[in-house]
């Protein structure tokens, strides 16, 4: 009989992930709907009558929505994988997961679909608690099946990132680096709340170096039908990220730097 | 199942190195662990036990040489070696966020045992955990958590079973209860190894020892064999003074105590007549018989002479 690519040990492991978070539900996923929806709320009271966007298409907060749940998608699936990695390295208790026959695609699988379910859990929430903000018609994406790809993948890259930066990491320390100076800046660098059509010519082309630009731009393209550059470039992107650091972290696990010796 | 299970070595070490940046852990170890046995490594702190099991778990990668697990290698096999295999780590750790009850379940299907339930039930009998089944890992004391380390490795039902120092901080009754279990775990055929401080437990309870001192194998033999090699008794008196005749056998007490290894109770006899003839009065007088702490003491001395 043949061996599954994804057996028990990945079945278990990914369950634990999803009741490691739902255990913590109002720290994991209720306090990230609440944070985003601060930002709503201040962003689109301040600027509303001031930005246009999309050359007056669509308005400001309807424009900022995608873009503030795209975040919280993104910044969720992130704090999920390297959380859990980082705690499970500096309890030890990660041994529980070194010893078991648990392969190392097993290993990522669970870890990163963790993520997936916890940022998408995220921003489904935030998507449900803006409605009252633009009405029911007009949060609905035009494009859903655009929404979900991106939401995917954007969470995904974000598991997968995570994973590389609990792994990487020796100390919590490691991991503000990483959180604070790298995601931190290209997720608010990224359009979350402009469109870089907006901005001057250096930093239009400085933002098409940043991925996060991508996932976010590809992921308002499906809510509005428009966005800065075509959604196909933003897939074709995404989708490199995700293969080249699914590559990284796999590579990281079978030869167990940082957590075998 | 690999048709060489039934036959092979329950653990064979084959010429293992490891080294860590300025500390050779291990230096061409080489051991077979048969079928059914209950076996000890011993040694003290730093000579190499713990990176033994850490490299036989697939925990720590050796930089030379070869493990195996009833037969399968620990890295071209892994999945089936890990499957055969148990370990009670040595550092106390657990996860804050599951209860007893889901972290046994837990580390079951890690291993492919969905439906685990009876047999956690009794392991959590044995381990005197039932009452605390629903509690979170944080609530419960240092030595329950080292139960449920135990709990932890034997919820697959290894056939080996490695436990490293698996009764530090527990009290002595639980300890007992412990072995008690691990005992019967071994009659029904389980290979146990075991590491711990307490040598009386290693004497009492494995067949077979091996002893290692700066990641060299210092001794391997039957625990019978290690102690006959260890013949003679040793005999603290504690008196004023000692015949002149013993001063050069005497070895540093207590104050007040002298302590003499002897070769039988022939020469103790002579001992006794040598006090009566100079007329010292003894006080007290203690008789030890050979055990396992003299040999391991006399061993990792001897090994420390030669290098």
């Amino acid at each position: 009989m043949s061996t599954p690519i994804l057996g028990p040990g990945f079945n278990a492991l990914f369950y634990k992930e999803c009741l490691r978070f739902w255990k913590v539900a109002f720290q994991t996923i209720v306090a990230p709907v609440v944070t985003t929806l601060l930002y709503l709320l201040i962003f689109s009271h301040v600027l509303e009558s001031n930005v246009k966007v999309y050359e007056g298409r669509v308005n400001y907060t309807s424009f900022l929505i995608p873009g503030l749940v795209m975040m919280a998608v993104l910044q969720t699936a992130f704090a999920n994988s390297s959380s859990s990695l980082i705690q499970s390295k500096m309890m030890r208790s990660i041994i529980f997961i070194l010893l078991p026959p648990i392969t190392s695609l097993e290993i990522f699988c669970a870890y990163v679909f963790g993520a997936m379910v916890r940022g998408l859990a995220v921003g489904l929430g935030v998507w449900l608690i803006t409605f009252p903000f633009v009405g029911a018609a007009a949060a609905v994406p035009q494009k859903p099946l655009w929404v979900l790809a991106f939401a995917a993948c954007g969470s995904a890259i974000m598991g997968t990132l995570g994973l590389i930066a609990g792994i990487w990491s020796e100390k919590f320390d490691h991991l503000a680096v990483f959180q604070n100076f790298i995601i931190m800046p290209l997720t608010f660098l990224s359009g979350v709340f402009y469109s870089i059509h907006s901005l001057p010519a250096f930093w239009q082309t400085l933002s098409h170096f940043n991925p996060f630009f991508y996932m976010i731009d590809g992921f308002r393209y499906g809510f509005f039908g428009i966005a800065d550059v075509s959604p196909w470039r933003s897939l074709a992107v995404v989708t490199f990220f995700v293969i080249a650091l699914s590559i990284i972290a796999m590579r990281m696990l079978q030869t167990g730097y940082k957590l075998r010796q | 199942m690999n048709p060489v299970s039934a036959k092979a070595a329950a653990v064979n070490v084959d010429d293992i190195c490891k080294s860590y940046p300025n500390v050779r852990a291990l230096n061409h170890v080489s051991l077979r662990v048969e079928q059914g046995e209950f076996f000890a490594l011993l040694g003290p702190n730093g000579a190499g036990k713990t990176t033994l099991i850490s490299i036989l778990a697939g925990l720590t990668r050796s930089d030379s040489g070869h493990a195996s697990i009833m037969g399968y290698d620990t890295v071209s096999d892994y999945r089936e070696a890990r499957k055969n295999l148990g370990v009670v780590p040595q550092e106390l750790v657990y996860d804050p966020f599951f209860s007893v009850r889901e972290t046994l379940r837990f580390q079951a299907r890690y291993y492919g045992v969905p439906k685990a339930d009876a047999w956690i039930d009794e392991i959590l009998h044995n381990l005197d955990l039932t009452g605390k089944a629903n509690e979170n890992m944080r609530a419960l004391s240092g030595g329950m958590k080292r139960r449920v380390l135990v709990g932890q490795a034997l919820v697959h039902k290894p056939p080996v079973i490695v436990l490293d120092e698996p009764t530090a901080g527990v009290d002595v009754e639980l300890r007992q209860n412990l072995w008690t279990f691990i005992k019967r775990l071994n009659s029904e055929g389980h290979t146990i190894i075991l590491t711990t401080h307490y040598l009386e437990e290693a004497e009492a309870l494995c067949n077979r020892v091996a002893m290692l001192k700066n990641g060299e194998i210092v001794a391997l033999d039957t625990t019978a064999n290690l102690l006959r090699g260890m013949s003679g008794i040793t005999v603290q008196v504690s008196a004023d003074t000692m015949p002149v005749s013993w001063a050069s056998r005497s070895s540093a007490q207590a104050s007040g105590a002298f302590g003499f290894t002897l070769s039988g109770y022939a020469e103790l006899e002579s001992l006794l007549a040598a006090f009566r003839e100079a007329n010292i009065a003894i006080r007290e007088m203690k008789l030890g018989e050979a055990d396992l702490e003299r040999a391991f003491l006399k061993l990792t001395s001897q090994s420390a002479a030669a290098s």
